[in-house]
């Protein structure tokens, strides 16, 4: 385990995310693919944290804590658009009878 | 070290196969369930680097309560056996993502990193991240061996003093975002006219 293995598996996370965000049909799996990407740029915040040493850590200590903070800070965000991803998929099944997002391309309401 | 190396590769396999799931399986229902594995398996990268912390808010928010969402999410799927049907981008959206995965790896492995370790600063980082919650023990910290400059440097720190102190401004603007975020999901979910 060190900061380059780290790294890359979170890259492969972030591109799994990314190929699964363009490529899919239904809006819940894009929202799913989102997530996975959110979570390979959380790893990297906390490797980063956890293996650098910027000169920010050399002055402080305290400083070696704050990918973490990003990482909270990411999480919040990924929680508040769930919540209104989700609220746009019921609206969206309301209108369109599917949440399919090829059907939403046509803007109709 | 040989049991972190262990634990390492056997959550990195699961991350990458889960996640090679969520994108790949025909089943929405079954994809979501591999989505909590994933999110399960980078609790598990937060616990071997240091920051319990966040693995706890990792398992309680991701897996508690994002998965369980999903999951209320995929019934509005009419076909869920099939429901996770890609569209026409397909090959060029594994072409993006290959290349842009191509280009990140490179970078990772051929920068030259100032770690912690090479810097002298690996053990007083450890003790610092395993203080990230809870009030910090001064004598743990002397019978670790440093200098009682070392331990003033380290003793202090933390988490919450960070989040309240230093990162106070977008503390609570995304605790405004919080709120705006479930205020309009309740409109959204809403509908107008009712």
């Amino acid at each position: 385990m060190s900061l380059e293995s780290m790294l890359v598996v979170a890259a492969v996370l972030f591109c799994i995310g990314l190929y699964g965000a363009l490529a899919r049909r239904n809006f819940i799996a894009v929202l799913m693919s989102i997530e996975l990407m959110f979570n390979g740029v959380n790893l990297t915040l906390v490797a980063m944290g956890r293996w650098l040493a910027p000169y920010a850590v050399q002055e402080t200590l305290s400083a070696v804590l704050t990918g973490q903070v990003f990482a909270v800070f990411i999480i919040t965000v990924a929680a508040a658009e769930i919540a209104l991803g989700l609220g746009i998929v019921f609206a969206m099944f309301r209108t369109n009878e599917s949440v399919d997002l090829t059907d939403a391309a046509a803007m109709r309401h | 070290m040989w049991f972190e190396q262990v634990v390492f590769w056997a959550l990195a396999v699961t991350a990458i196969a889960g996640a090679v799931g969520v994108v790949m399986v025909r089943d929405l229902f079954r994809a979501a369930l591999l989505l909590a594995t994933v999110f399960v398996a980078v609790g598990g990268f937060y616990v071997l680097m240091n920051a319990e912390f966040l693995a706890v808010v990792q398992i309680l928010i991701y897996v508690g309560a994002i998965a369980v969402l999903f999951i209320f999410g995929v019934m509005l799927t009419r076909d869920v056996q099939q429901g996770n049907a890609p569209n026409r981008l397909q090959i060029p959206a594994a072409v993006v993502s290959v290349l842009l995965l191509t280009a990140m790896v490179f970078t990772a492995v051929t920068t030259d990193w100032t770690t912690l370790a090479g810097a002298g600063l690996e053990t007083k980082s450890q003790i610092a991240q395993t203080q990230a919650v809870g009030i910090p023990d001064a004598s743990r910290l002397v019978d670790s061996g440093l200098s009682a400059q070392e331990v003033d440097s380290v003793a202090g720190g933390g988490l919450a003093d960070l989040l309240i102190g230093q990162f106070v401004l977008p503390f609570e603007a995304v605790s405004l975002l919080l709120l705006a975020a479930a205020i309009g999901g309740l409109a959204l979910a809403r509908g107008r006219g009712r």
